[in-house]
């Protein structure tokens, strides 16, 4: 689905992302770990358009994405969320979630002036959309709540319905389980499954290894900017470089 | 050949000048990130203790520039702990504000006080030097010298010392400092009282060749952003080298092109150079 | 309180505006009104660009000069009829918007701000060089009136009073159509975060510019409105303070609602009016206000009422949630 090859990428003199090349395959959890600086975020950040790759290409659905700007992937249905779940406090979970299905509408100023039909089919359809994506993640019971008063842990589905709202094939999962505990990261595990097997592809990065290991199809692990591994859950945990990569070489025989 | 050095003497005149001003507002945009737009009612409020001291108080020229570096000090100490302390986990627009609000109370205060007539501030100094041909005078020298000593001050100031440290730390990472034990509000209390003095005394040494009057930070602090975007926010080298560009842009741009538009130079530069790199010449990271 | 949202609250302040001159009597006052609700336009603009999108224009007081100075211009110095100059005020503004607002959008933050100030000054020097085209430091004296339009006329307080009024009114309408459409939830979006924003597939540039141009027309209308009521213009009109004046008016109504400019700009002019004596320094207490305001009530008077408002309904929403077990808990032993 998503063929990434060479992909590097250089601020100044550190290269935070060192000839990587991988495929995210479709239907499928992909998973990508690895220790702090390793250049996981900067990876997604070279995907959803955010930096340009210094040397490499990016393939969606056999079509070259790898100049192209945030906006642009989103709309070829890539979405992503943010380590950081920013949303408008002030306003309530379903007004939030509105604006997710904006770029699958046409309107403009001039519908706006004259309050075309357009407009109001469309306002509705995004409506409905941030409804339905609301109820997906399970959070139809606070749509009326203001943003600011959820929980961490609704806050992070939110940031989900919010990303499915934008019709995505593809979904960027940046640290979904943040500081979120135990318990609660079993059910955003199962929200993950679950939109897995409505159709989507998922693409994560997380550093909790047990949501990791029963959660993912494959995995890709990366360390200061290079791909050291990749493969099942199981041809991961008993990798030697991986298992170095995080506890250091003495480890290794472990 | 005169003509040249004149003008070399007055692009560092004013390059002097502006780098001192710029100085001071980029090490608080440094520790705060945060654009001080009252930075240039500090300048003006140094002018004018500066003058109320010599002309009410009778002090003398140095003595009233040390006392005027003091108040405007602690002015600046003051409006961080009531203005900026307050805002300081809120987003950007916020604090720009409140800045702004500082800014025209000043400003208001100043004309409240003591009218928004222009002013001339006297000098000991009225002589003239000759120099290789060129007319100098003394207080345009002595404006250059007491910038640039002051510069050095600095510098070994925030290089040398332990304070200076823990304002170069705060600068870089503030969370991080803090951590380490660095006291984030008593340094950035410091720093703006830094910032403070050298408004203060580019001020005093500026005013002798200018006017002094309720607006004259205007256009200053309009400027000192310029050189600090143009230099890198943050950056001290850069505050001074792009003081130092602007105050000769000026100079020869008044002298071959028009004094008229003299003012306007800085920002078209600023202009022509963000058109062209959104990030500023030199990129500082975050912001 | 729930009455007066909506239709109902709209029409009582139509009504309102309607009424004033009745109630007043006094061409000074209707004077001041009339000032004031071209500020408010202006201000509008202002609080689009700044309040729904989130970049603070500080070269908006340059815009309103240019839409006046257009209508000044091209009336006394050209005999130009005073509509057509009116409709050419607008065009020059937009026209100017563009590059100025492709050029420093793409700026973020406090760099989008500097840059503004920096515009805005140029903007201001340009009018005080520029002597053949702008009069200079003389300024421009003898704009006539509006024309009239059929058998209405413009040369009383009263109905200048009114022709400024409708043209609130059709400010304010299309403003609350923008901001309440999903082109609106697009500027919002912007303001929130740049990132996610672009993220949910908004074009940045795009939509920073179209709201950036719909602001300036407001300034530059604004300005033309000026020109034909006050009569006479001056450089100082592009001065940043006014900037800072409309800013005020934000923050006192309240940053990113519709109200909010409003409000402040009827509040500000009236109070600083009982306040005479404090005119030329009314910023000795109007900056520390400003400074307050920020710390204390950042979202002013109508953006704290809303945020009680949607608060209040949140967490009757969370009690409404957990009620029903209790209602449950309470039926079964009568069965």
């Amino acid at each position: 689905m998503l063929k990434v090859e060479h992909l590097t990428k250089r601020f100044g003199g550190n290269v935070a992302v060192n000839d990587v090349s991988t495929t995210v395959e479709r239907g499928k959890i992909n998973a990508i770990i690895g220790p702090n600086g390793a250049g996981k975020t900067t990876f997604f950040n070279l995907i959803s358009g955010v930096h340009k790759p210094t040397s490499g290409t990016l393939t969606f659905e056999g079509r070259d994405i790898t100049t192209l700007r945030t906006d642009e992937v989103a709309r070829l249905r890539i979405s992503r969320t943010f380590q950081a779940t920013t949303l408008f406090d002030m306003a309530t979970v379903l007004d939030n979630l509105i604006v997710g299905h904006r770029l699958r509408t046409r309107s403009g100023l001039w519908d706006v002036l004259v309050g075309s039909n357009r407009l109001k089919e469309e306002e509705r359809i995004c409506r409905e959309k941030a409804r339905d994506a609301l109820d997906f993640v399970g959070l139809s019971h606070v749509e009326n709540r203001v943003a600011g008063d959820i929980t961490q842990e609704q806050r992070k589905r939110v940031a989900f319905a919010l990303a499915l709202a934008t019709e995505p094939t593809l979904l960027l999962l940046d640290e979904p389980a943040g500081g979120v505990n135990p318990e609660e990261t079993w059910g955003l595990a199962d929200l993950i499954r679950k939109m897995v097997k409505s159709g989507l592809t998922v693409c994560l990065i997380e550093h909790k290894m047990d949501m990791i290991m029963s959660l993912a199809d494959k995995i890709l692990v990366l360390s200061y900017g290079e791909k050291i591994a990749e493969g099942t859950p199981a041809e991961i945990r008993s990798n030697p470089a991986v298992i170095d990569a995080y506890l250091g070489a003495e480890h290794a025989d472990v | 050949m005169e003509v040249l050095l004149q003008q070399i003497l007055n692009g560092l005149t004013l390059g002097g000048t502006y780098s001192l001003v710029a100085l001071g507002l980029t090490l608080v945009y440094g520790i705060l990130h945060v654009p001080n737009f009252a930075h240039g009612a500090f300048y003006m409020v140094g002018a004018f203790v500066s003058y109320q001291l010599m002309s009410a108080l009778g002090l003398n020229y140095w003595v009233a520039m040390a006392g005027s570096a003091l108040v405007v000090a602690v002015l600046a100490a003051l409006a961080e702990r009531l203005v900026f302390h307050p805002l300081r986990h809120h987003e950007g627009l916020h604090p720009m504000i409140a800045a702004i609000g500082l800014m025209l109370f000043l400003e208001a205060g100043a004309q409240a006080l003591w009218g928004a007539d222009f002013r001339r501030m006297s000098t000991p100094y009225e002589g003239i030097v000759n120099i290789f041909g060129a007319t100098a005078p003394v207080q345009r020298l002595l404006i250059v010298a007491g910038a640039f000593s002051l510069m050095l001050a600095l510098h070994l100031f925030l290089t040398r010392t332990t304070t200076g440290s823990s304002i170069m730390a705060m600068a870089q990472n503030r969370e991080g400092a803090s951590l380490m034990g660095i006291d984030a509000t008593r340094v950035a209390m410091l720093t703006f009282g830094i910032s403070g003095v050298l408004a203060a005394v580019a001020a005093t040494l500026y005013s002798p060749i200018g006017l002094v009057f309720p607006a004259m930070g205007n256009l200053v602090i309009t400027k000192a952003f310029v050189i600090i975007i143009l230099g890198g926010m943050g950056s001290v080298p850069g505050a001074i080298l792009g003081g130092l560009i602007i105050g000769f842009a000026e100079a020869f741009g008044a002298f071959y092109i028009s004094t008229d538009y003299q003012d306007i130079v800085a920002f078209v530069l600023l202009v022509v150079i963000l058109s062209l790199r959104p990030e500023g010449l030199f990129k500082q990271g975050a912001r | 309180m729930q009455m007066l949202e909506g239709r109902l609250g709209w029409a009582l302040l139509f009504a309102a505006g309607l009424l004033f001159p009745f109630v007043t009597g006094n061409d000074y006052h209707l004077t001041v009104m009339t000032t004031a609700y071209i500020y408010i336009i202006a201000t509008m603009g202002l609080n689009l660009i700044t309040g729904y999108t989130g970049q603070f224009n500080l070269a908006h007081a340059g815009f309103m000069a240019v839409g006046a100075y257009t209508v000044g211009i091209l009336t006394v110095d050209h005999q130009v009829p005073f509509w057509i100059a009116f409709v050419a005020a607008g065009v020059v503004t937009v026209a100017l918007g563009v590059p100025l607002g492709w050029v420093s959008l793409r700026l973020k933050g406090h760099y989008f701000s500097i840059f503004t100030l920096c515009v805005g000054y140029i903007m201001y020097l340009v009018i005080e060089k520029w002597e053949s085209l702008t009069h200079g430091t003389v300024g421009i004296i003898g704009i006539p009136a509006p024309s009239p339009i059929g058998p209405l006329e413009f040369e009383s307080p009263m109905s200048l009073y009114y022709l400024v009024f409708v043209f609130l009114c059709i400010g304010m309408w299309v403003m609350r159509r923008v901001v309440n459409s999903l082109l609106g939830r697009t500027f919002m979006a912007i303001r929130n975060g740049d990132e996610l924003a672009e993220a949910l597939g908004i074009n940045l540039a795009r939509n920073k510019l179209v709201a950036f141009l719909i602001s300036v027309l407001y300034a530059g209308w604004a300005g033309a409105l000026y020109a034909g009521f006050v009569r006479f213009l001056g450089p100082d009109l592009a001065g940043a303070h006014h900037t800072f004046d409309m800013t005020m008016f934000m923050l006192i109504g309240g940053l990113g609602t519709l109200l909010g400019p409003l409000l402040g700009g009827i509040l500000m002019p009236w109070l600083t009016q009982y306040m005479q004596f404090l005119q030329e320094y009314r910023f000795v207490v109007f900056g520390p206000l400003l400074i307050l305001l920020v710390i204390f009530v950042p979202h002013g008077i109508v953006g704290s009422y809303l945020v009680r408002k949607a608060r209040r309904a949140s967490e009757s929403e969370s009690q409404a949630a957990a009620a029903p077990e209790s209602g449950k808990a309470q039926e079964t032993p009568r069965a």
